[in-house]
This record gives C-alpha cells, structure tokens and sequence, in this order.
C-alpha cells in the first residue's frame, strides 16, 4: 500500500475508503484495546483524526519471532491490523521485503528522516556478555545496534518477556549474559509489554494510545497500567470457586471437568499481571485458564525460573526433605546428648546433696 | 470450517459469574439517566468477566426489540433494540465476521447508525461527478 | 531484588532454612525433656494413669469450673477466639492445607475463603485484645518480658500479612505474599526456642500430669 508519510491517521484511514462509520468502528475497538471506557471514544476519534504517522523502527534481538507472529498471524484483515497502516514500519528485518544494506539504509533514512519522533518497538533480549558476540546482524552486535538506533528515539517499546525482563534467553544459566531493554536504555522512556507472546491487541493498543493521547501510564516495571493493572486471578471467570474452596486435583477428575479454579494444579494466576482474563486469545475465542490449564506466569519476570509450572504457588520450591531430615537427625542427637548431660548433673547434685535456695531459683528465671 | 463459530460447541453448564444482575441494574440507572438528563451511555460487555452463559442470561433478559440494523463497514455490525425502547445491543464483528466489539449502548439511536456530515459531503461529491 | 526474586527466596531457601531450624528446634525440646528421664515411682499404683492422662490431654481445654471461668471471662474468650480462629486460619484455608500435603502429604478438607477471611479479623481483633489487657492489666504487665510481647508480633504479621494480601493492601499480592511468608518462617525459627513450644508440649505436660494423678489414684 502506498502511504504517505504527511499523512494524518484520520487522513490515511479515508483515502483508504473507510467511512466515518468504519472509522466510529475503528475508534471503538480502539478504546477498548486500550482498556478505556466506551465514552472515551469521541477524545479517541478527534485524537486519531488528528494524528501523525509515526515512522517505527523494529528490532529483533535474542527471539523466537514469536511476538511478530502474535502480532501479524492475529487475524487479517482486522482493526488491529490497520494500526499497522496507521504506522510507519520502516524497518522490521522479518516483515521486510528488503535485505542486506538496503534492509539497513532504510533503518538510517528512517531514524535521520525522523530524528527525535520515531519509535524504537524491540522484541527479544540483548547478550551483553564477551562483548555481546552471541547475536549479530549486519556484522553488528545487538548492544551496537540498539545503542545506535535509540539514541534518536522518542521512545521504546519493548515487546515480549525477552525484551522486558530477558525471558527465555536470561534463563538460569543464562549462558549469553542476555539482559533486558531497560538494563541498557535509561534516557528514553522504556514501555514493557511483556507475555510470551503478548496478546497482539495489548501490543497495538500501546501503539495506539501513544498515537492518541502519548505515553500511556506504566506500573513499577514499566508496563501499561491499563492491560497490566489486575492480575488474571482477580479477573478470572473461575475466581468464584477458589473462593468456595472447590478446586480440581489433577487435570482430568471432576472438578477439572466442571471448570473448578486450577489453582492447585500450579496455577499463576495470582501473580500474574496481565489482561489474558479479559481480552483473552484468538480475538477474545479463549485464555489458557478456559482451556483448562492454569496460567503459567509468561508476562511475569524470570517466569521460566519462577519454581515450576505445575507447583502451587503455596508449595515450596526447593529440596527441603533432606535439610529437613538432617535436622531432624540433629536435633535428636543433640537434644539426647542435653538430656543426658543434664540427667548426670541432676544425679551428680542428688549424690552431693546440693541444696537449692531462692537466689537459685531467682538467677535461673532471668537467665 | 472457515470460521472459529462453525466449529459446533455444546455449552455445558459454564459457570456463571454472578455479574449479570448487577449489570441489568447499571442497565437501569443508565435509562434513568437518560430520560431525566438525556446523557447516553455505553457499557463494553468484555471489558467485563461474563461467561458466554453469562452473556446468553443479558441477552435473555433483554429480549429482542423493534428495530434490527445492519452496518457493513469495515465488517458487519448488528445494532439491534430490545424490548425496552432505547437499549440497544451492539455488536461488532470484522471483515473475518470475528467479534471484535460488544456493547449495549443506552440512546434514541447508536452513533454509528445516522450518517456523518463528511460521508454526506463525500457523497455529494461523488453524486455531482456522476450528474454533471 | 524484585518481587519475582524475593518470593522465589522465601519458597525456596528460606523455607527450607526455617523448617529445618523448626524440626531441628522441635528435636532438640523433645529430646532433652524426654532424656531428662524421671525418679522411679516407687509408691503403690492406685488407678489408671494411662486413661488419667488420655482424658488430662482434653479435658484441661475446657476452664476448670463457673466461678474461674467469670473471674477470668476475657482471658477466656479472647484466648479461645485467638487460637480456634489460628486453627481455622492456618489449617482450613486452602492454599494452607495445599503447602502442607505438599510438605507432608496429609490433606482434608478446606473452608470457603470469606469464612477464612472471617476468621482472620477475628483472631486480629483477639490478638490486639489481648495486647490490650497485657498493657492495662497492672499485674499482668508486670510479669510481662520482652519476649510476651515479641511473640505476640510474631504471631500476629503472619495473619495481617496474609490478610494484607488477600485484600490487595498497600503492596502488589506477590510482595505481600513474600512478606506472609517470610513472617511464617520467622515464627518457625522462634517457635522451638521460646514459650510458644507450648504448642507441642502442652500435650505431654498435660498427659504427663494427668498420668501421675491417675496412678496415685487422685482426679487430675
């Protein structure tokens, strides 16, 4: 599709035929994947009406491309998808027809054309360690290309756990030293939207908020308020029966079957932040807790370390049985050998017919 | 099966999420305020948790009305009274006829249905190109 | 560390660190007072001591008689309200009963958490009662040390943090829940080493008295 770039978004959506209905529609679905309320429509249509393209900039790093298939394989042609005609994507080395230098000429046409306005999106995390030898593209470490790119950034958006907390790759041992996008940015604004993927609706209604009204409000890591505010077991449609106390045991008896809270099952719902609950999947079909297993913490920091999928959140973690039967044993040998030392020294007393007056009784009360 | 609802689905028992009372009540107040203030109100059923058992009992209770439009822009979108007069249950769906937006709106008539002035212009437009 | 870091640390190694100090603890008691042994009883057995001491065990949960019962009526409900409201607390919420067959492997059944949540205000409001009489109550507070009031604490942020985190209040649910859990762990450290053995003992004082009593032939 030819677009230009003067364009405004109102602008840009009319020349692409759609009427000012189809535009309402827009706006609607718009308000709701950024988690406002209905009556926030209007102040979303006059915002988009008014709106510059952005020019984006997309940098994959440590990835599984993941997140760019959550996005891209959502559901075309959809809303959401016309966010992305509603954007500039100047560089996306996945989605680009472009490759070798041209694929990088267009990364520094975009970021001089654009200098201060554009905005970074990264997927992935970064490997820091020997110099960051562990990924490169175009004989550039990912350190050097992120360093480059955002430093005329107006802000970055870092998409998926890998990028917002160092997800899969950040992973005890973590052999590449892979750290997140906030290790290394700290002069731009860093907005996290983690998940493993993060749901495609959370990740345009970012772009959409920051083309409406800005920067949207983060939590203490950073991530939307608005999609990460609530944790998926206070939104749960199965929160009713960890109330009631009725919960399934294993993954096939009947409270499983009857769609009791899977809590026990290692459910991380109540740590978890994130909007899966009500936005929920596959253009809102289903989240994991629907189909019938808990949620495994994706969109949480170091949730691949976090202590087993399928360990209640109550449940300790570590190897206690051998600590605790060495403590035992150790406990009993020295308690024996007290009792013993204590028994002589009673006896020992009795054979020297040792009295015991007050001021004995009164030194042992406050020793 | 080209679509997700072609799939048949029995829906068992699913629970329910004991928000659909509290929801009919907002449903009133809104028609309260609508005849005494004649401020509109929208309600986004997903921003809230409802099971589809939940969603089947609103619209139960709701019935179906007069008036049933259809819009076809960028998808289908079917706007359709219920039995009370100015409660209207909204749904709209892409071009892949996935829903990607239900709401029940409290109004004389959903802002989507009457035609805007820059369509009415661009029509006008196109009119006086075909004429002339 | 974060909140991710900080709940690993108290499920994992500050758990295994506290029971092992806890069983470790509870080994020592039993083992010294056990060892200790006791005189040969050398007079003439007159009853059962064994039934004796089997009915001491429960029938010293219920206050002695009308009269110590109104003399003492607020020791007596706040001290009961306290502790069955712990045992419902501790042992009939859900994600409790979930740790301890994980730890254990015993299970029962649990209660709906609004009747745990029930609960839970009303052992704090027992516990703050009881603060309250311990610093009004002029002879009470005179034989009260540091450690009656440091156990009371103890005692007391298990159950304010967990219901903090319930209800979502003044920190996010898994820093609180780090919090509950850490506050646990240091009741299980102290547990062994203070007057809150009483937990464990108490049975075998009371047995043990009750078993005397019953052989000399007395009521105990």
């Amino acid at each position: 599709m030819t677009t230009r770039k003067d364009l405004t978004v109102g602008e840009a959506l009319r020349t692409q035929g759609i009427s000012r209905r189809g535009f309402l529609k827009f706006c609607a679905a718009t308000a709701s994947m950024m988690a406002l309320p209905p009556s926030s429509i209007p102040a979303i249509a006059a915002a988009l009406e008014k709106a510059r393209r952005p020019s984006v900039i997309w940098l994959s790093f440590q990835e599984c491309t993941g997140c760019t298939e959550s996005l891209t394989r959502s559901h075309a042609p959809s809303i959401e998808g016309l966010i992305f005609n509603v954007i500039s994507l100047d560089y996306h080395h996945t989605l680009q027809a472009a490759s070798g230098d041209a694929a990088e000429e267009a990364r520094h046409t975009a970021m001089k054309e654009n200098d201060g306005k554009y905005i970074v999106v990264v997927d992935g995390s970064i490997p820091v360690k020997d110099g960051g030898v562990y990924s490169t593209i175009a004989g550039m470490t990912n350190l050097e290309i992120l360093k480059e790119t955002v430093a005329g950034a107006a802000a970055v958006i870092a998409v998926g756990s890998c990028a917002a907390f160092g997800g899969l790759p950040a992973a005890n041992p973590n052999p590449t030293g892979a750290v997140s996008v906030s290790e290394l940015v700290k002069d731009k604004p860093v907005v996290n939207i983690p998940g493993c993927p993060p749901i495609p609706v959370v990740i345009s209604g970012v772009i959409a908020h920051f083309l409406t009204f800005g920067l949207p409000e983060l939590d203490n890591l950073g991530r939307p308020k608005a999609f990460y505010g609530t944790s998926i077991h206070d939104r749960c449609y199965r929160r009713p029966f960890y109330d009631k106390g009725l919960f399934a045991e294993t993954f096939d008896d009947e409270g499983a079957k009857k769609g009791w809270c899977l809590y026990k099952l290692g459910c991380k719902g109540p740590t978890t932040y994130n909007a899966c609950a009500t936005m929920k999947w596959n253009n809102g079909t289903s989240f994991p807790i629907e189909a019938g297993h808990g949620c495994i913490g994706c969109s949480e920091p170091q949730f691949w370390d976090a202590g087993g999928f399928y360990k209640a959140l109550a449940e300790p973690t570590g190897n206690f049985t051998t600590t605790a039967g060495v403590a035992v044993a150790a406990g009993a040998a020295l308690g024996a050998a007290s009792g013993l030392l204590n028994r002589n020294k009673q006896k020992q007393a009795g054979a020297e017919h040792e009295t015991v007056t007050a001021d004995n009784l009164e030194k042992e009360q406050t020793s | 099966m080209s679509h997700l609802t072609d799939i048949p689905v029995a829906l068992e028992n699913l629970p329910s999420t004991h928000n659909v009372t509290p929801l009919l009540n907002e449903v009133r107040h809104a028609l309260q305020a609508l005849l005494t203030t004649g401020e509109a109100t929208q309600i986004d059923l997903r921003s809230i948790p409802l099971s589809d058992r939940d969603v089947a009992q609103i619209q139960d209770a709701l019935g179906v009305g007069e008036v049933e439009i259809q819009i076809n822009a960028l998808g289908p979108s079917m706007i359709k009274e219920t039995t009370f007069a100015g409660v209207w249950w909204v749904e709209h769906r892409n071009s892949s006829n996935e829903l990607t937006g239900r709401y029940i709106e409290i109004t004389p008539v959903p802002d989507i249905v009457p035609s805007a002035m820059s369509d009415i212009q661009d029509g006008l437009e196109r009119l006086n190109r075909r004429v002339e | 560390m974060n909140e991710v870091n900080f709940l690993l640390w108290v499920r994992g190694i500050g758990f295994d660190i506290a029971l092992a100090i806890f069983v470790f603890g509870i080994m020592l008691r039993f083992m010294e007072i056990l060892w200790l042994g006791r005189k040969p009883e050398l007079a003439a057995v007159r009853g059962n001591g064994v039934a004796s001491g089997m009915r001491t065990v429960f029938s010293r949960f219920l206050p002695a008689d009308s009269n110590t019962l109104k003399r003492s009526l607020f020791m007596v409900v706040a001290g009961y309200g306290f502790h069955i409201g712990l045992f419902v607390v501790i042992f009939l919420f859900a994600p409790h009963a979930e740790l301890i067959e994980s730890v254990t492997g015993l299970s029962w059944p649990t209660l709906p958490s609004p009747i745990v949540d029930f609960f839970t205000v009303l052992t704090m409001l027992a516990l703050m009662a009881l603060l309250w009489r311990r610093l009004t109550h002029p002879v009470l507070r005179f034989l009260s040390t540091g450690e009656d009031y440091l156990m009371l604490l103890l005692t007391f942020l298990p159950v304010l943090t967990g219901y903090m985190a319930f209800h979502h209040l003044f920190l996010s649910y898994g820093w609180m829940l780090g919090l509950h859990i850490l506050s646990v762990e240091l009741l299980l450290i102290v547990i062994p080493f203070t007057k809150l053995i009483h937990m464990f003992t108490l049975f075998m004082a009371r047995w043990y008295s009750g078993f005397m009593a019953g052989q000399k032939g007395v009521q105990s």
